[in-house]
């Protein structure tokens, strides 16, 4: 196992680029010359069918190459594939109905996006509105609009589980206590929106995509099918850079069917830039869900059982991966929770509204609302401790690796000396006397904890979970997650890396230069990284992509995997030209040198040259030291089993969070007083990229917490549509974080390093909740906290 | 997101905007900052065939303070003014409140006149207009008038000005003695949710204005002593409306529970 620790405080590779003005996004790369602009025209209305559609006039206007409506999508392309085989099929347009507003209805293609948007004002579509499915619970009724009249219902999905033995062990339950929770939608809008540009070969029916696509490549047969094409002819191109992407850029996929089959239509190269009001409408949202959780509890807090009930909401197509949020945590329900008896039921609803997605923390946070809100319900049932109850319940170190109830295999951990750490040193002796001092002085003040288990490096097999094992069985084995990732060296020894990740600002490049040069003996900088990613030319799979913080514990490996090949073939190259043996060869400073003779010593680059200039001084039956790949894939993967057992991740990082928060009675806004956040993602590959990622999860954690949410009225009209409405906490908003790791290395990776992203999108919103619910001693806590229903909780009236 | 399109002139001297008004009217547009005005006309909500970048005209760039009132000119930026050396001196409430006008970087395009001609019922520039009894200086071809605060705000986005007029200048009044000024919003620089700023007239007198209630900033003269009896009449009084970011009992709580703080910081201020 490899035990180095790499240096920290690095300094990121990308800052120079970035900071001064010169990354490389889709909308700054060259377009084809004679490019067109492509406009999308919307669905005002969440339900109605499409009576007509009059192209005449704006075809007729000066500028404008094409209008596209669902007819020529039909012809044109498929519906997407899904997850769940149901009968809602969901094309790159509407056709003949719309079904949430925003949905794209026709694409105008001019000369510039202005002429486009001029002549969309032309087209004229006449709707005949319909009643709509709006809230989940009501959609599942029978008398309840169809989304898709051809299923028949608007509940797609339900799938019933059980582990271990929860009927007797809630008979055994001194206390049962329950909760139901909402998880709103909201998004967590990257700056850069979508950009396809899109180009169609008619001599060679093959397209040519650039997008700011995210992964996971899983995706890209579902776009070739839709396009009617084999892969090869699908080529996609993702830029150097993209502006921000939190899970969003996957749902890019049915806009680069779209854009590609209008590049058909107007055999001219097509560009579309997606716009604010457009991202916030019809892009794509969390899910929101509702769960009841039941606990078997006995009296001093051990819980003994779970029962989860759980209504996803996904809008208006079951698009891919849905219903994944549902699915992503299906091994880790029961969080940092040493329980064994646990009940499941998932229901998937449709409704008039936007499709739903990946969005980061992608199931974690509406998983973890319910049981963490849960356990400080508890808490207060019992008349106990709140972190106590946590405490009780957390798995013991002894245990790992641990298997849980539902599959998971959780790799390392020690839950209880973390949460000791990070709750002693005074801090929550301090968070008490805060409270305490503020509650005397007659001010509102509250404290919440959050324990939970963050899994990283998606199963790609997890969502087979969704069908009955004999359905898994005739569709055949899903499992794994591969990565890769690439070590080249030019003719004078330079070393290049290329992986399959798509970059978002994650500082993939710091980190693989630094996993690399680890290796090679040289330094960071002599390492050049390059991530755009072309899938006709570059190395990937289908879980290629940055998603589920895959980095660390994938493409970080195959990277360190083509670093040790590529060091070993050197020492052997090097061995022979200093006349020692391989096993005395190093890599350091720049040489290549002797381990006992350090002076026998050759510069790096004379030796990485060989390969180029004189494969004949190769050792026997050596193939050139040019390029060495490294594949990555982890064991622990394994398909669900025939009882439903499922490994969803690789890794599983522990995340302890406690706060105080203060209500001000006469503005009704909650201010975070205090937030410590303790995180083990086992070995920190670099800690300034690390405390990164876990300042933005927890800045996007405070958004869903207090600020973000789409809302839609009872009619299915959408209420959040511009900034000024859907409200993103700027800097000024965001309080300070106190940062603790404890590090248990992962057992299975080389690097023991796991993901770490998401666990403050996981943590932060629920034990925020707690927090308000502790301060106001109110048990309806609504996400997000508003002030509107803060005020309705504080002052009576209606609840919103 | 983008306009329709449109002409764009940009003329150099007031008498020049007068004549294009005067030619078109009400499809004409005043570009002053642009900072509400251009995203309407991105997001097709508006129409204007002509577009007049006021922006500058000399004559309509100055600040003058002319001891008893500032006299703001159409041209001047917000942050322009809380630059200007005698405000926080002279109108501490007016500068007071200009730092929660957007943010740093809208406000430096955005400007005074601007914020008062789009008249947006939670907007702090014209709030304090309103409760220092300001004025607002029009000009047409057919002549100049003035006309308060009070009377030129009619309702939300909605004003006294003809469609041929140009707002000149606006003047702040540098009356009373102690002020204060408060307000809640969702977040640092967002429209008011409820925004209050008060000036002590005479001794315990106050006038008191709210934004964000009702279609205007509305002012009324409260006696110090009995401050939140008053308040509490007419709280109900406004009602306060509904949107996504409050319901009007919460607007009305709030203005309930903070006006009276408002009024006895204006008078500590004043001691």
């Amino acid at each position: 196992m490899q035990t180095k620790t790499p240096p920290e405080k690095i300094l990121r590779k990308e800052d120079a680029s970035l900071l001064s003005g010169r990354g490389r996004y889709a909308d700054d790369l060259p377009v084809p010359v004679g490019t067109l602009h492509a406009h999308v025209i919307r669905s005002p209305h969440a339900h109605a069918d499409i009576v007509r559609i009059e192209t005449q006039a704006p075809l007729a206007h000066g500028g404008v190459w094409a209008v596209i409506t669902g007819e020529d999508v039909r012809k044109l392309s498929d519906p997407f594939l899904t997850a769940v085989k149901v009968a809602a099929p969901q094309w790159a347009l509407a056709i003949e109905r719309v079904r949430y507003v925003g949905e794209p209805v026709a694409v105008v293609v001019a000369e510039t996006r202005y002429i486009a948007e001029d002549a969309a004002e032309l087209v004229e579509i006449e709707y005949a509105p319909l009643a709509a499915a709006i809230d989940p619970e009501e959609a599942c009724e029978k008398s309840a609009p169809l989304v898709h009249a051809e299923a028949k219902t608007n509940e797609v999905s339900v799938r019933e589980f059980s582990y271990g033995d929860t009927k007797a062990a809630f008979a055994k339950a001194d206390r049962v206590i329950a909760m139901t929770t909402t998880f709103p939608r909201l998004s967590f809008t990257p700056i850069e929106c979508y950009v396809v540009v899109a180009q169609h070969n008619a001599a060679e029916n093959s397209y040519d995509v650039l997008a700011n696509f995210q992964g996971p490549f899983s995706i890209h047969p579902v776009m070739a099918r839709s396009l009617r094409v084999p892969g090869p002819k699908l080529r996609l191109r993702i830029p150097p850079d993209s502006g921000g992407s939190f899970g969003i850029k996957q749902a890019i996929f049915p806009y680069i069917v779209l854009i590609a089959a209008a590049a058909r239509v107007a055999a001219r190269p097509v560009k579309w830039i997606e716009d604010r009001l457009e991202h916030l409408a019809a892009s794509t949202s969390a899910t929101n869900r509702t769960t009841r959780l039941e606990a078997g509890v006995a009296a001093d807090g051990r819980i003994l059982a779970l029962a989860w009930d759980q209504l996803d909401d996904c809008g208006a197509h079951l698009r891919a991966p849905e219903p994944a949020t549902l699915y992503r945590m299906h091994g880790n329900m029961t969080g940092a929770y040493d329980i064994r008896h646990v009940a499941i039921r998932n229901r998937v609803v449709l409704t008039n509204k936007m499709p739903t997605g990946l969005i980061r923390g992608f199931g974690g946070p509406q998983l973890y609302l319910a049981l963490e809100r849960l356990m400080q319900h508890i808490a207060v049932e019992l008349k106990l401790d709140p972190l106590d109850v946590i405490k009780r319940n957390l798995i013991p170190a002894a245990k790992f690796p641990y298997r849980t109830a539902a599959g998971a295999l959780y790799d390392s951990g020690d839950y209880p000396r973390a949460v000791e750490v990070a709750a002693g040193q005074g801090r929550l002796d301090e968070l008490k006397r805060r409270r305490d001092d503020a509650r005397a002085a007659g001010r509102i003040y509250g404290i919440g904890f959050s324990a939970i288990v963050e899994p990283a490096m998606s199963n790609m097999g997890y969502l087979s979970t969704v069908m009955t094992a004999a359905a898994r069985d005739r569709a055949g084995p899903k499992n794994g997650a591969v990565s890769m990732a690439t070590v080249n060296i030019d003719p004078l020894g330079a070393v290049t890396v290329t992986a399959d990740v798509t970059v978002q600002g994650q500082s993939h490049e710091t980190v693989l230069a630094q996993i690399v040069s680890a290796e090679l003996g040289l330094a960071p900088d002599d390492i050049e990284v390059i991530l755009e990613l072309d899938t006709a030319k570059d190395q990937w799979s289908i879980a290629a992509g940055t998603y589920s913080s895959r980095f660390a514990s994938g493409t970080a490996v195959a990277a360190h995997m083509a670093a040790v090949q590529m060091r070993d073939k050197l020492k052997g190259i090097g061995a022979k030209q200093l006349n020692v043996l391989p096993e005395d060869v190093e890599l350091a400073g720049g040489k290549i040198r002797s381990r006992s003779n350090p002076d026998n010593a050759l510069p790096f680059g004379r030796v990485a040259g060989t390969s180029h200039w004189s494969p004949v001084m190769l050792p026997e039956a050596m193939a050139p030291a040019l390029s060495e790949t490294g594949v990555w894939t982890p064991p622990e993967l394994e398909p669900p089993t025939h009882d439903d057992r499922i490994n969803t991740s690789f890794t599983y990082g522990f995340v302890f969070d406690m706060c105080g928060v203060e209500i001000d009675p006469v503005t009704y806004q909650v201010r975070v007083d205090r937030y410590v956040s303790m995180h083990d993602a086992g070995r920190i590959l670099n800690e300034t990229v690390a405390d990164g990622q876990i300042r933005g999860a927890f800045a996007q954690g405070i958004a869903a917490a207090l600020y973000e949410e789409f809302s839609y009225n009872e009619e299915g009209a959408f209420l959040s549509g511009t900034f000024a409405d859907y409200l993103v906490p700027t800097v000024s908003e965001i309080p300070e974080v106190e940062i603790l790791h404890y590090e248990s290395p992962s057992p299975f990776t080389p690097l023991g390093a796991k993901g770490l992203a998401e666990g403050n999108c996981m943590s932060t919103p629920v034990c925020i909740a707690n927090a308000i619910a502790d301060a106001l001693g109110a048990a309806d806590v609504t996400l997000p906290a508003t002030p509107r229903r803060i005020h309705a909780l504080m002052e009576g009236g209606e609840k919103t | 997101m983008k306009p329709r399109p449109f002409e764009y002139v940009r003329p150099d001297t007031v008498d020049e905007v007068l004549e294009l008004l005067a030619e078109y009217g009400d499809d004409a547009r005043i570009l002053a900052g642009g900072q509400s005005l251009i995203p309407m006309l991105n997001l097709r909500l508006i129409e204007a065939s002509v577009v007049i970048d006021i922006s500058r005209v000399a004559e309509l760039g100055a600040i003058n303070f002319l001891g008893n009132r500032f006299e703001i000119g159409a041209a001047v930026t917000q942050n322009s003014l809380m630059a200007h050396l005698s405000l926080k001196q002279e109108l501490p409430l007016l500068a007071t409140a200009l730092s929660f006008v957007g943010h740093f970087q809208t406000r430096n395009k955005g400007t005074v006149c601007g914020s008062v001609a789009h008249a947006d019922p939670s907007a702090e520039i014209p709030l304090i207009l309103a409760v220092l009894d300001g004025q607002v200086t029009l000009r047409s071809k057919r002549g100049e008038r003035v006309m308060t605060a009070a009377t030129f705000q009619k309702d939300l986005f909605t004003t006294g000005r003809a469609p041929d007029e140009l707002i000149t200048s606006v003047t702040f009044p540098t009356v009373g003695r102690g002020f204060a000024f408060r307000e809640v919003a969702r977040r640092h620089g967002d429209f008011a949710i409820v925004a209050i700023a008060a000036v002590q007239v005479e001794n315990g007198v106050m006038r008191l204005g709210v934004g964000g209630m009702t279609g205007r900033p509305m002012v009324r003269r409260i006696v110090a002593e009995g401050a939140v009896a008053a308040v509490a009449e007419w709280a109900e009084e406004l009602g306060g409306f509904e949107d996504l970011h409050a319901s009007a009992a919460m607007r009305r709580d709030i203005f309930r529970k903070l006006a009276p703080r408002v009024i006895e910081e204006a008078i500590r201020c004043a001691a």
